[in-house]
């Protein structure tokens, strides 16, 4: 306690601050540095982010750019097999397009899109659920029943059926070019109700303690007691959800885009990817789709670990 | 003076943590008699619920018995496999907790539960485990109890169910009975069948009852001798009168005199100022040091041994052989 | 400083000032099972009384206790004086205004600004997330008592420090103090809006004895520096004893006996009061033979008819199973008891019960 009792907290700095505190006084750092699964994860999906984000400062060269294409490279194997080129290490498409910056372009689009579908199933769970749960009555059961019935459809199925609506109302060039949203929202919508679930019940615990009947004494307004006291008490879980929730994004996408329902060509996704290299598998140009697929599972895996352990780490009962 | 039944000799329990090893229970002493009720009082933390826990081997983990002796019977129960803790669990020592509710299965009627808990126990038909059943809750005083045999837990009240569960300890006739809390959940006029019934047993079967409570009044309206723990420590034990009219520790003294009575009313409360010191941060020397009004050097630097001063014990330096308390009663 | 409103100030039967007048307060629960199983199954509607009809008068700088068993509605009647609840009926009037029916938030906010509420729970009372500054700071924002950073910031350290601890713990957390100390934390936030009036629903009973010590005597000293009216709610008869200077006794939704703490304890008229009293065990003087009183408190969603407390009283009466006893006032306070009035109430002689 080095700050004095004069200095405000209730500015942003202060937040931030607050959070940084808090995150490394809490137990989860130790349990973090305790398991060494745990760590492998974290290192290898920072890496694999990191390199999606930093794709076009690294990558060997741009895939989209058309006019550096060289055909006549096109199947050139991994750099190891014999009639490979230092240039391609990890060999060439059908057009002669590097696997390696296409892979990491991919992963940049795959994240893109899993992030920002989170974002927006994570924006719209949270909301009716602290709305569901702080309101309670009707508008409770209303919302519930709601996700009661989204709940009996896969969200392959609810994803599928937005993306057919949308190229169905939609002229083809303008889909094209809304593709990418139109996917972040068939995933977001097919992904909000575990938040909601979650944020409804922790919000219906949270609402009956006291310091939020103190806080209606003093008769501040409801929603502002919902959004200051209530949200930050019933965060920790969507926190695991969320991460967890990239990782099912992320397939969602891919299996999407495989299927030839998500993102066109010209912005492939590592989904993408497998889908083009999967007609090349028997012919003998194995490497068009096997290192895509390689770097999603180890995407997908690796996140997926972290947010186990953070369900772990943050839940008191299991450790 | 009969053998003691239980012993309990330095009990030490220990939770390994991240932030270092944590003493919950530390170098702890004390006898329970057959027929006798050993209360044990103490601060929320004060290591009450693990001193139990580790009699009856259920530390939750990582806790563990790091060091002392518990002797049932003139048997070392400490370091027993699970699987033998379970037989002693059931057959010599039973278990009452402050919520019925987590001790009974709200899904079993609870002719069902106590009739199970019999067969595991004892050697019995499914017929005469009933009878003993209805035996038991005729026992423990539920009123028209032949009908109530086939009643789930939800159809008690709160009192009759804490009954019950009484019932269930009782299954195997065990000779030690540890009850934490067993009324702190009832209302007032329902605590007293209780502690009343908890009295009974202990008069007509020689049963031994080791009650952990925080409430005083209880306490000296129940037990035949007092366990006081501070900080995982024990401060003073001695008979119910002595430690609650001539208590020798200062921290019993400080306790006793904040306790309001519905018999005056003073302007004000005694007080002991400050708070219990969490087990990460342990004073050296003397536990309470911090608190207590005769503190002096020795009290800082060295942790006083349990002092015997019939008819009570107390850890306390000022009874020590030269202790100036100590000096005083000789002289008096 | 004290505001006392333009109405001509209300006094009570011994002509003392009124802080809060209840009238007939009534909360019923409707605890039905849903519409769908009553149509289908034909389950009927189902009431839980939870306050059945309070006439009290809340003495200004004094303290008034309600005392019961679990469930008898004492929360229930804090909530509805703070407006957490809205009364199902009757009057509630705080310092001259009808606060029951009031449901404006704005109308209600010079109201809420005089009184507060201290909780039972201290690990619950408290936001765990925002530190101790912000929570103490909350009612003066709130109420829009200052606007100025730095003069929040003196009044929260004057708060604090008021209360028994330093101003340098307002960039603490909550989770970083013991229960007493929240419970000062609850208490400073309490004062905060320099309210006139408090409730403090079963302040001490979370805490060991000797932190429950520390708090009543906070409580009484700040009483007698700022001249506060508490309404203490608790089922400790002994903390009752030192805390209050009217006692209302509470059984079932219902008051059944409203004295002057000595009168009450000196000479218990109620039999359901006298059963409380004579259960309760006390350290000084313990009754190591106690006998037990037979019965169970009755489900308040099926009171007995009649006198609430027929089942269990040993007076009861043919009279007492079927008419409900009125609050009768004398000389030495007020009791709702057929046998009172009928001057069939035996004396009291407590048993075990010679001072040390
Ligand atoms: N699982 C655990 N890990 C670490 N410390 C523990 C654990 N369980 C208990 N303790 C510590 O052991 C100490 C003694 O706890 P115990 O439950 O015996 O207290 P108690 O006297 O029964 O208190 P109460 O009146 O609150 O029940 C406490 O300080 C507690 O923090
Ligand atoms: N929101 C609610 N909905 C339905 N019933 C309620 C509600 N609040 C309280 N009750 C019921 O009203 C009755 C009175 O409850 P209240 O909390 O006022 O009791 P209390 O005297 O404060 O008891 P305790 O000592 O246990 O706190 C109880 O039977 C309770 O179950
Ligand atoms: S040993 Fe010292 S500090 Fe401890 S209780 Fe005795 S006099 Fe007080
Ligand atoms: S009215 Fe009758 S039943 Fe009720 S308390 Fe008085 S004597 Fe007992
Ligand atoms: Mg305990
Ligand atoms: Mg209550």
């Amino acid at each position: 306690m080095t700050r004095s009792a004069t200095e405000p907290t209730a500015t942003p700095m202060g937040h931030v601050r607050d959070a940084l505190w808090r995150a490394w006084d809490s137990d989860i750092l130790y349990s973090f540095l305790r398991s060494p699964v745990t760590i492998v994860a974290a290192v290898v999906a920072l890496g694999l982010i990191g390199a999606a984000v930093a794709a076009p400062l690294i990558s060997p060269t741009n895939p989209f750019a058309l006019a550096t294409l060289d055909l006549m490279a096109a199947f050139t194997p991994p750099v190891w097999m014999e009639g490979g080129s230092p240039a391609y290490l990890l060999g060439t498409d059908d057009q002669g397009r590097d696997m390696l910056s296409a892979i990491l372009y991919g992963m940049r689009i795959s994240l893109f899109v899993g992030a920002a579908s989170v974002v927006f199933a994570m924006i719209l769970g949270v909301g009716l659920g602290l709305l569901a749960g702080y309101a309670g009555g009707w508008v409770d059961a209303l919302i519930m029943r709601v996700a009661d019935v989204q709940l009996s459809f896969p969200a392959i199925l609810i994803a599928l059926l937005i993306d057919g609506v949308a190229r169905g109302i939609l002229p083809r060039e303008v889909h094209h070019d809304v593709a990418i949203w139109v996917i972040i929202f068939a995933i977001g919508v097919s992904g909000w109700v575990q938040y909601a679930r979650t944020v409804r019940g922790s919000t219906m615990v949270e609402k009956n303690r006291e310091y939020v009947m103190a806080a209606h004494i003093m008769g501040i307004h409801p929603v502002v007691i919902a959004v200051r006291h209530v949200l930050p008490n019933v965060m920790g879980p969507v926190l695991v959800i969320a991460t967890i929730h990239l990782a099912i994004a992320v397939i969602t996408e891919a299996t999407l885009s495989f299927l030839g329902v998500g993102l066109p060509p010209t912005e492939p996704s590592l989904g993408t990817l497998i889908r083009i290299g999967n007609d090349f598998l028997f012919s003998g140009e194995w490497w068009i789709t096997i290192f895509p697929g390689v770097a999603l599972v180890l995407l997908v895996l690796s996140v997926n670990l972290l947010g186990d352990w953070l369900r772990d780490a943050l839940n008191p009962k299991l450790r | 003076m009969t053998e003691p039944l239980l012993s309990v000799r330095d009990l030490r329990v220990q939770f390994p943590t991240r932030r270092g090893v944590l003493t919950a229970v530390d170098g702890v002493s004390f006898d329970i008699h057959p027929g006798e009720i050993l209360g044990v009082v103490g601060e929320s933390g004060a290591g009450k619920s693990q001193t139990g826990a580790a009699i009856i081997g259920l530390l939750e983990p990582p806790g563990r018995i790091a060091g002392g002796r518990i002797i049932l019977e003139g048997q070392r129960i400490d370091g027993l496999t699970q699987e033998q803790l379970r037989k002693v669990r059931g057959r010599k020592i039973g278990a009452v907790f402050q919520d019925p509710l987590t001790s009974l299965n709200p899904l079993y009627t609870v002719g069902r539960q106590l009739t199970e808990t019999i067969r595991t126990h004892l050697d019995m038909s499914e017929r005469a485990a009933r009878a003993r059943a209805l035996e038991l809750l005729q026992e423990v005083g539920i009123p028209g109890a032949a009908d109530r045999l086939d009643a789930y837990p939800h159809q008690f009240s709160g009192g009759m169910r804490q009954r019950v569960v009484i019932a269930l300890a009782l299954c195997a006739n065990p000779r030690l009975i540890i009850a934490d809390e067993p009324t702190t959940a009832l209302d007032v006029s329902i605590q007293a069948q209780i502690t009343s019934l908890l009295k009974r047993l202990c008069r007509e079967h020689d049963t031994a009852v080791m009650l952990i409570t925080h409430d005083m009044g209880v306490i000296a309206e129940t037990a035949d001798r007092v366990a006081v723990l501070y900080g995982g420590r024990l401060a003073e034990v001695g008979p119910v009168d002595d430690v609650v009219n001539r208590p020798l520790h200062p921290y019993t003294e400080g306790l006793m005199a904040c306790i309001p009575t519905t018999h005056d009313r003073p302007p004000r409360l005694a007080q002991i100022e400050g708070s219990m010191p969490s087990l990460t941060a342990m004073p050296d020397g003397c536990a309470f040091h911090p608190r207590c009004p005769h503190a002096h050097d020795r009290c800082v630097a060295e942790r006083p041994p349990l002092f015997d001063h019939a008819p009570s014990s107390a850890a306390c330096w000022l009874w020590s052989s030269e202790g100036t308390r100590t000096l005083e009663r000789t002289r008096a | 400083m004290r505001d006392d409103g333009h109405t001509p100030p209300l006094l009570d039967e011994d002509g003392r000032p009124v802080l809060v007048r209840l009238r007939g307060l009534t909360k019923h629960f409707d605890v039905s099972p849903p519409l769908l199983s009553r149509v289908l199954e034909g389950k009927r509607r189902r009431i839980l009384k939870a306050v059945d009809g309070i006439d009290l008068d809340i003495p200004r700088g004094r303290t008034t206790a309600l005392v019961g068993e679990s469930g008898c509605g004492k929360s229930t009647v804090a909530r509805m004086l703070v407006t957490l609840y809205t009364p199902t009926d009757g009057d509630l009037i705080f310092e001259g205004t009808e606060i029951g029916r009031l449901r404006d938030r704005h109308a209600l906010a010079p109201v809420r600004r005089r009184m507060q509420m201290i909780f039972q729970d201290p690990f619950a009372s408290l936001n765990p997330r925002w530190r101790v500054g912000r929570i103490i700071a909350e009612p003066i924002r709130a109420h829009g008592l200052m606007d100025d950073g730095a003069a929040i910031r003196r009044r929260v350290a004057e708060l604090l420090e008021h209360v028994g601890l330093r101003a340098t713990d307002a960039d603490r957390f909550p989770h970083e103090f013991s229960g007493g100390q929240r419970q000062r934390l609850s208490i400073a936030r309490a004062l905060a809006s320099s309210p006139h009036f408090l409730v403090c629903d079963e302040p001490t009973s979370a805490l060991d004895v000797s932190v429950q010590a520390q708090i009543l005597n906070l409580l009484r000293d700040l009483q007698r520096e700022l001249g506060l009216t508490y309404l203490v709610i608790t089922h400790d008869l002994a903390v009752v004893r030192f805390v209050a200077d009217t006692i209302g006794v509470m059984y079932l939704g219902r008051l059944c006996e409203l004295a002057p703490a000595d009168a009450l304890f000196a000479a218990p008229r109620h039999p359901y009061t006298r059963l409380l009293i004579e259960t309760v065990p006390d350290l000084r003087v313990p009754d190591r033979d106690r006998r037990p009183m037979a019965g169970e408190v009755p489900s308040p969603l099926a009171p007995p008819p009649g006198c609430a407390f027929h089942t269990r009283c040993p007076l009861a009466t043919e009279r007492c199973m079927s008419e409900r006893p009125a609050m009768i006032r004398d000389a030495h306070g007020t009791v709702a008891c057929h046998a009172v009035e009928e001057g069939r109430l035996p004396d009291w002689t407590p048993a075990q019960r010679t001072a040390p």
